[in-house]
């Protein structure tokens, strides 16, 4: 999983019929402290987040098809958790 | 998922068995601000509504070819939807 931050919303009625009433998000990945890395992932929201927020997000087909419990879905990056603290050692 | 312009439009004369009928669109990976990054691609479309100009999100990998029908065939990248607003507070909408 992948540590990231909310900085905006997809609207899209024109899609995959899995992703209808899916809420995707745009998660800029960061570094531990918070750092943008430069690289970008559109997510599925599992959570119910918000923009600004900072996220964990699964970026593995397997895991995210478990959520959506379905063999066939065509996912892989979804939100799964809002993260309010790291602390590193 | 990842942003994408679709720039052009790929015509196959022969295709592997399975992907007869499946739109084939070259297009423009794009940063999360609608910016060019990289080099295009060829995705198939699971909406089959796409076309160029069209801001789009695209999977890649195993679940590219999970979006098809029939879902067992030999892609890397397919567009799943197209783009209507992408919003960013503190950023402007594009369309």
């Amino acid at each position: 999983m992948t540590l990231g931050i909310v900085v905006g919303e997809i609207v899209s009625t024109i899609n995959h019929p899995f992703y209808d009433a899916k809420k995707l998000l745009v998660v800029e990945k960061t570094d531990p402290a918070g750092k943008p890395t430069g690289d970008y992932v559109i997510a599925v929201d599992a959570v119910d987040a918000g923009a600004g927020e900072r996220v964990l997000v699964n970026d593995e087909g397997n895991g995210a098809r478990q959520i959506f419990a379905s063999d066939t879905a065509p996912v892989r990056s979804v939100i799964v958790g809002i993260v309010d603290r790291i602390d590193l050692t | 998922m990842l942003l994408g312009r679709v720039v052009g439009v790929v015509v196959p004369c022969v295709v592997y068995e399975g992907l007869e009928a499946t739109p084939m669109l070259f297009v423009q990976p794009l940063d999360s601000h609608g910016d060019a990054k990289g080099r295009p691609l060829v995705a198939a479309d699971s909406t089959r509504m796409a076309g160029p100009g069209e801001l789009v999100y695209y999977e890649g990998g195993r679940e590219a070819a999970l979006a098809l029908d029939p879902p067992f065939v030999p892609v890397d990248h397919t567009i799943v939807g197209i783009v209507d607003a992408l919003h960013r507070p503190g950023d402007e909408a594009r369309p």
